[in-house]
């Protein structure tokens, strides 16, 4: 009968609870309860190792494969298109991480826990921002490996390595942003696999559409005028700019406020649609 | 349907100080496309009382402790906890509030220890005092060597117990138990009675659904008992038991065609009509005490009646229902073969 009862224990008074409860959560709690989701995703990440496994093969694969097959028909040799193309692979790999975002979510809000989540008073948007804190250190490894590989293939930068790390700052901070993106689609569609689907629908055009492998000079007007307004292109022309030649263009800011523009629609609408569905 | 209304007991605890309800809800309700899985219930649960929600599966009985968790959305009516409002104040209420699911809620992902932890530093208590919970959680619920594994090689009741260690970091005044021993072996089953006991104790409310009758009766201080979204009755586990017998005798009659004679027997001898069961033949007769089932029989025997089977049990659940519903725990009109085997199963479980 005593299993539980320690006496020394103060007993509950459900007033002084009452009394106590507060009516909303802080800026100050929001952080916190961020912060411990992101660290409960690291441990996540830390027992399934294979989660990385994309996030690490697709900028070594991408960039030997793109180099030999466009190399030639784009920029007369490998050496040369490098330069074109490494900002390019490091924008794709950093969306196809952001996209990995939005599956995963729909996976976990399928499991129990997050039953527990929605019980307990905190932020509704904590268990939502918190895996993409965790995500950053995935952004990171891909960008990382994405030049890593370049440099192995020849590629040097001219912009040295000031600019390469604004390149990687700038790409990890668009690839944060459009993850909300994919976060909402997370909490709006059916199952894992109707993410990975509708993903894949937004994820093509962004990337392909975009100046990431081929001048948008030799593209048809039609197409060339998405291409010029495509963040992604925003992103591409910035990260060009800053790791070929350390130059701080006016895509940087275009890039941020396009990644402002996005944070600002879909991070209300993911929390809306996660208390939704309850 | 009318609701069975079993009298009130006086003898609660003393409600501490203020005079709010632990929960009042008045015409709950939820639909589901259609479906009203929760059809308009009415609940006072007093501070510092064992609530019982009594029901087979699929009352509403989830349903309705996620509404009033703030999990699922009230459709109608409204609900109160602690004077506080639901609908209005869902994240004072889930301060209030301690939820224990049907399901596991813990992260498989993570030790026990961790996910202990994680919840405590979400519910914004400082690191150092969150391990020392969930050294002192552990140690409760003697998980204590389980500790540091991962939960996927928990066994049903230690999740069932971490769980529930999870419910308790803040210590909340309420808490909900849904189904909490469904599925427990008889042992594990006694030691989460023990600590539901002990909860109360330390001045807390407990709101737990079940679907077994002996579990009601063992921990509830009174019992709501739910059908199809509905409360066909409430009272103490006792005032229950007295409506619907100490025992139960259970007779096949050999002949169905017989069954008004063997009614009007029963009413002879024990002054109130036994309930025949929707299956031809079959009847379950209340008695106060076990001893009368003789005279039952006998004076089936000198009326000419004769049995093919019969057995005395204490009631099941789905006599409860039977009693105050006149259909089984199932609510089917007819009960098949194979649903009564089950039937006896449960019954067995519950002795
Ligand atoms: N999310 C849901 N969508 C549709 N129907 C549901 C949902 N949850 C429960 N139901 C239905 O509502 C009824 C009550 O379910 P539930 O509350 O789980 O019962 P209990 O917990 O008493 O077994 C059942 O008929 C069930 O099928
Ligand atoms: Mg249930």
């Amino acid at each position: 009968m005593s299993t539980m009862t320690a006496p020394a224990r103060e007993a509950v008074r459900a007033a002084d609870r009452v009394a106590a409860a507060r009516r909303r959560v802080s800026t100050g709690e929001t952080i916190v309860q961020t912060l411990a989701m992101a660290w409960r995703a690291l441990k996540k990440m830390r027992r399934n190792p294979e989660q990385f496994f994309d996030v690490a093969l697709q900028p070594i694969l991408f960039t030997a494969m793109f180099a030999f097959i466009f190399g030639g028909a784009i920029a007369g040799d490998v050496q040369s298109y490098l330069p074109l193309m490494i900002p390019g692979i490091l924008a794709q790999t950093v969306l196809t991480t952001c996209m990995a975002t939005g599956t995963q979510l729909r996976e976990d809000m399928e499991k129990g826990v997050f039953d527990r989540f929605k019980s307990l008073p905190i932020a509704r948007i904590a268990p939502l921002a918190g895996p993409m804190v965790a995500d950053l250190l995935r952004y990171t490894i891909a960008a990382t490996l994405t030049f890593g590989m370049g440099l192995v293939m020849g590629y040097r930068p001219g912009g040295g390595a000031g600019g390469v790390l604004a390149a990687v700052l700038l790409a990890i901070i668009t690839g944060w942003s459009l993850a909300w993106v994919f976060t909402w689609v997370g909490t709006i569609a059916r199952s894992a696999q109707a993410v990975q689907s509708i993903s894949m629908m937004i994820l093509f055009p962004l990337t392909f559409l975009s100046n990431a492998f081929v001048p948008v000079e030799t593209l048809p007007g039609w197409l060339a005028a998405f291409v010029r307004i495509n963040p992604v292109s925003h992103l591409v022309t910035a990260a060009r700019d800053l790791a070929n030649s350390a130059l701080v263009s006016g895509e940087v800011a275009w890039t941020l406020l396009a990644c402002l523009i996005v944070i600002a629609i879909f991070a209300p609408l993911s929390v809306r649609s996660y208390k939704r569905h309850m | 349907m009318s609701i069975t209304k079993l009298g009130r007991t006086g003898g609660g605890p003393a409600s501490g100080g203020g005079t709010d309800l632990a929960v009042r809800a008045e015409g709950l309700a939820k639909t589901f496309g259609g479906h009203r899985a929760v059809d308009g219930i009415d609940l006072d649960v007093r501070p510092g009382e064992i609530f019982g929600v009594l029901g087979p599966n699929g009352a509403g009985k989830t349903t309705m402790l996620r509404m009033l968790a703030t999990l699922l959305q009230i459709d109608a009516g409204r609900a109160e906890i602690f004077g506080v409002d639901v609908a209005g104040n869902p994240h004072m209420i889930r301060q209030l509030v301690g939820v224990t699911g049907q399901y596991a809620t813990v992260d498989e992902n993570l030790t026990a220890r961790e996910n202990l932890w994680l919840f405590s530093r979400l519910q914004g208590i400082a690191a150092p005092r969150a391990r020392r919970i969930a050294v002192e959680l552990l140690g409760q619920f003697d998980l204590e060597e389980a500790a540091d594994r991962p939960i996927a090689q928990f066994s049903g009741g230690m999740r069932r117990r971490l769980d529930l260690a999870a419910s308790l970091i803040t210590r909340p005044p309420l808490i909900f138990l849904d189904e909490p021993t469904t599925g427990l072996d008889p042992r594990t089953r006694g030691q989460m009675w023990d600590t539901i006991r002990g909860l109360v104790a330390d001045g807390c409310t407990v709101l737990l659904t079940t679907q077994y009758l002996d579990e009601a009766d063992q921990l509830a201080d009174r019992v709501a008992v739910i059908d199809h979204g509905r409360k066909v009755a409430e009272g103490t586990p006792d005032e229950l038991k007295t409506a619907v017998g100490n025992s139960a005798l259970q007779l096949v009659l050999a002949e169905p065609d017989e069954a008004p004679t063997a009614v009007e027997v029963v009413r002879r001898v024990l002054g109130s009509d036994p309930v025949l069961s929707p299956e031809q033949g079959r009847l379950n007769v209340a008695l106060d005490q076990a001893d009368l089932a003789a005279d039952v029989l006998i004076a089936l025997r000198a009326a000419g009646v004769s049995i093919s089977s019969v057995s005395v049990a204490k009631p099941s659940l789905d006599e409860v229902f039977l009693a105050l519903t006149g259909h089984g725990a199932d609510g089917d009109e007819e009960i098949s073969d194979t649903e009564i085997s089950d039937i006896e199963i449960s019954t067995e479980e519950n002795r």
